[in-house]
């Protein structure tokens, strides 16, 4: 009789255990980075806005600006791209365009392209690179990218498109719309959660550094063109994490700082959007 | 008529782009496969698979390609990795859907989506940071093992940590799709909270549960940036798990440098990314799979 | 199934809800109110009343169900067989193992026909092997389910219709061998067939055990019931032996519920 509540009451202790288990690696990763990273950028707060001086993996002369604008030159045409294919194939999923069988193919084709290590997408368009005999350069890493956030940002839009009720097309279509018409009314609908998946999926991105460490050429000088090296935070972090010399080491903890302070960014202005725009649709809360 | 006819071409032009780019999902798929099954070709016509994959000598400047210690730590790396991450984020999982208030388990559910979206390279880092010195200086003397704190031990650490969110949100999920009345019916037969999990909702979650599981698998297969930093990058059958070692995902990492040059160099990691594309696109369809085939036994 | 009979004595009972936001803030919903009751051992009292007015919450009182529920409020006194189920030293669990609860829609256990009536027995009494296949198979005889998945005995109970299911919810109870049995509307998700079916086997088992069913169909209140509560918004409006209730009702509420009238009340 009484085993039966010993056991709970064991679960139970094993469960709070896990649980705090779970808090507590959120709390050091925040904490360590916050430390180390902070105190690099309270010394020295223009390093994010100061170009690498020479030699900069030897003596961190200067700051990582080249890094914070590979970044970005890289992520926001990607997130682009795939945004605006994402779009239009989430659309297209639906049942006014195609049948299920070809739609529930074309879906598990996300959801493995969705799980595919980063570092697959790296290897892959650097294969092509060394078939087009190319060398590493920006317009490379944005298609590794752009492939990497393309299954996220899909499966969103397609959750978000799903998720407008079927009377507001059908209303659509006996006044005789088109499908391209009534897909634009969907669009607008499924807006915040669409937008929701753009952030999460450039969170993704930004953060990324196996798909653009083969692709992106990696280089310590600023960026150039779309045919140049150039090189990402992420990147720039996994070099010097390790580095023998303190102020590059430095480099990496502030680029840390900066990273996790952009994707949570990102992941509270997404939350926050998806919450803020439904008011404004009929039916959210 | 006129505007009649533009909006036919506009809706013409639209739903022909969409389905070329829906295509276009398909292609990857087959590009990917394709073009690095090319690419390896060389290496695989070269050597024989046993001798790749069984061989433990890695040596690309004498043209020796054994993948064999990179395998047994990617075995190890992931096996360990998920003995840790499973039961935590099942219990965990059951916390929050079942004994977790409204407000706790938003909370909770809240923190496990950004730990979720932390950049792997800032793991790493930490690792480096924290654990590295804490297996290095007091784990390792403490069980009398001598290790700098970058090993196998370290990196399934790490990935543990990783993994721990995708398995916790999808079971959480899986859980609470239950309906409030299967609990109700349970506990009605006066079985206690407890048991209920137990018996009736691990079972009734358990597609779901166990697709999560396969999910985190192949995250922890493909993970490249977190364990690379911490492993130590030395391709040697690791001796214990507190030796350094090497993952297929590291491995092609750490001679990303070589890469450029050697065609046959070139070919094998491409022939590893190949093999993680594949495992890990395996895991993928097997999740879908028992998710959708074990629901459909149960019809929940 | 005890030899005494087991009745239920409610005393001021009195449930709220908490406030929810789009009802204006903390205002609390008053489900049921001053609630007392005697309801007999070893008859079928039938609850009735119009839907929503608190019936299934008062069943859930019962078996202390309701508290599961987030911010409910529960003042009173409930004695089930001479007991306070509420300051009881016996654990809740226990207290379900004697008052049994079968819900309006069936919900099979994810397991077998099997793994579903031995639920209860393998928890309360850790009955195993030939012991366990013995009430397995009584408890389905009882509820004429036997002969209909004696073959299958293995197979997902999900995969019986709902009649063959809600039948399987019942024998499932009985396998805990209650000495209360509850019924929320049972026979609401059910053909003609299946409800009759399960109707005599109400009937029987007043015999042994105290039921108490809830139901909105009067037709069948009258056919089975040997005591009524009539239960509006809320409040006992009359309670009574059921062929009087029928035939010769006091209060005026009930007189016009009989008749079918409610609109305008």
């Amino acid at each position: 009789m009484k085993l039966r509540y010993l056991e709970e009451r064991m679960f139970k202790i094993l469960i709070g255990i896990s649980v705090s288990l779970v808090t507590v690696p959120l709390l050091i990763i925040i904490g360590t980075v916050l430390l180390k990273g902070g105190k690099v950028l309270v010394d020295n707060p223009g390093v994010l806005i100061t170009p690498p001086g020479s030699r900069y993996l030897i003596t961190g002369e200067g700051g990582f600006l080249h890094a914070v604008l590979g970044s970005l030159y890289l992520v926001i045409p990607a997130t682009l791209i795939a945004s605006l294919m994402g779009f239009g194939i989430a659309l297209f999923l639906q049942s006014d365009y195609t049948s299920q069988r070809i739609s529930g193919s074309i879906r598990t084709c996300l959801d493995v392209l969705w799980g595919t290590p980063s570092i697959v997408y790296g290897v892959f368009v650097l294969t092509i690179l060394i078939f087009i005999n190319q060398r590493g350069c920006l317009l490379a890493g944005i298609s590794a990218l752009t492939l990497l956030e393309l299954p996220i940002i899909t499966r969103y839009a397609d959750e978000a498109i799903r998720a407008v009720p079927k009377e507001l097309k059908d209303a659509c279509y006996s006044i005789g719309t088109t499908r391209y018409e009534a897909s634009k009314v969907v669009g607008r609908y499924a807006l915040p959660g669409i937008i929701a998946g753009v952030l999460i999926g450039m969170g993704r991105g930004i953060g990324d550094a196996a798909s653009v460490i083969f692709t992106s050429g990696v280089s310590s000088v600023m960026p150039g063109g779309l045919f140049d090296s150039v090189t990402a935070m992420p990147i720039l972090i996994f070099q010097q994490a390790s580095s023998c010399y303190p102020t590059v080491r430095g480099h990496a903890y502030a680029a840390a700082f900066t990273l996790i302070l952009i994707v949570g960014i990102l992941n509270f202005l997404s939350r926050f959007l998806v919450r803020k725009l439904s008011k404004y649709v009929p039916g959210g809360k | 008529m006129k505007r009649f006819q533009l909006r036919l071409l506009k809706e013409g032009i639209s739903s022909k782009a969409m389905f070329l780019l829906t295509i276009l999902i398909f292609s990857s798929f087959v590009a990917i496969f394709v073009t690095l099954s090319l690419k390896s070709s060389l290496v695989v016509s070269e050597y024989s698979l046993k001798e790749l994959l069984f061989s433990s000598n890695w040596d690309p400047e004498r043209y020796s390609f054994g993948f064999f210690p990179a395998i047994v730590g990617t075995g190890y790396v992931t096996l360990i990795s998920m003995l840790f991450a499973v039961p935590i984020a099942i219990l965990s999982a059951i916390y929050i859907s079942e004994y977790a208030s409204a407000q706790k388990s938003v909370f909770l559910s809240s923190f496990i989506d950004i730990l979720a979206g932390i950049p792997s390279v800032v793991f790493g880092l930490c690792a480096l940071l924290v654990i590295v010195p804490f297996v290095g200086v007091y784990l390792g003397p403490a069980l009398g093992i001598e290790t700098t704190g970058m090993c196998v031990f370290t990196a399934s650490i790490v990935l543990a940590v990783m993994v721990l969110p995708i398995i916790i949100s999808l079971s959480v999920e899986a859980l609470k799709s239950l309906p409030i009345e299967l609990r109700d019916a349970s506990l009605s037969l006066g079985a206690t909270k407890w048991e209920t999990i137990k018996g009736v909702l691990l079972k009734g979650a358990s597609p779901g549960i166990f697709s999560a599981i396969l999910l985190g698998l192949g995250r922890a297969f493909g993970e490249t940036m977190a364990v690379a930093m911490v492993i130590g990058g030395k391709n040697q059958i690791p001796r214990s798990i507190f030796s350094a070692g090497q993952t297929l995902p590291s491995l092609i990492v750490s001679s990303f440098g070589e890469m450029m040059s050697i065609p046959i160099e070139q070919s094998a990691l491409i022939f590893i990314a190949l093999l993680l594309f594949l495992i890990v696109t395996f895991f993928n369809l097997i999740a879908r799979y028992i998710n959708t085939r074990l629901k459909k036994r149960w019809h929940l | 199934m005890s030899e005494a009979e087991v009745g239920i004595k409610i005393i001021n009972l009195n449930i709220t809800y908490g406030g929810h936001k789009e009802l204006g803030g903390n205002k609390r919903i008053i489900a049921l109110k001053n609630i007392n009751l005697d309801i007999p051992g070893n008859k079928l009292t039938a609850i009735i009343g119009p839907s929503g007015c608190g019936k299934s919450t008062l069943l859930k009182t019962l078996n202390r169900l309701l508290e599961t529920r987030d911010n409910v409020g529960i003042e009173g006194k409930v004695y089930i067989g001479g007991e306070d189920i509420y300051h009881a030293e016996r654990r809740v669990p226990e207290l379900r193992e004697k008052v049994g609860l079968v819900d309006q829609k069936p919900y099979p256990l994810p397991a077998s026909i099997y793994g579903n009536v031995a639920y209860g027995p393998r928890i309360h009494r850790n009955l195993k092997g030939e012991e366990l296949d013995d009430i397995v198979e009584s408890c389905l005889k009882r509820v004429h389910l036997w002969k209909e998945v004696k073959d299958r005995l293995n197979q997902p109970a999900a995969g019986l219709s709902i009649g063959q299911q809600q039948r399987l919810c019942l024998a499932r109870a009985l396998a805990v061998e209650p000495e209360v049995i509850l019924c929320d509307e049972v026979t609401s998700a059910l053909d003609p067939v299946s409800s009759e079916k399960v109707e005599d086997l109400l009937m029987s088992l007043k015999k042994n055990y105290t039921v108490v069913m809830v139901s909105h169909v009067l037709r069948q209140a009258k056919r089975l019931a040997d005591y009524v509560v009539f239960l509006y918004l809320g409040e006992v409006i009359e309670t009574g032996d059921a062929e009087k209730f029928f035939s010769e009702p006091s209060h005026e509420l009930s007189r016009k519920y009989i008749k079918g009238v409610m609109a305008g009340v």
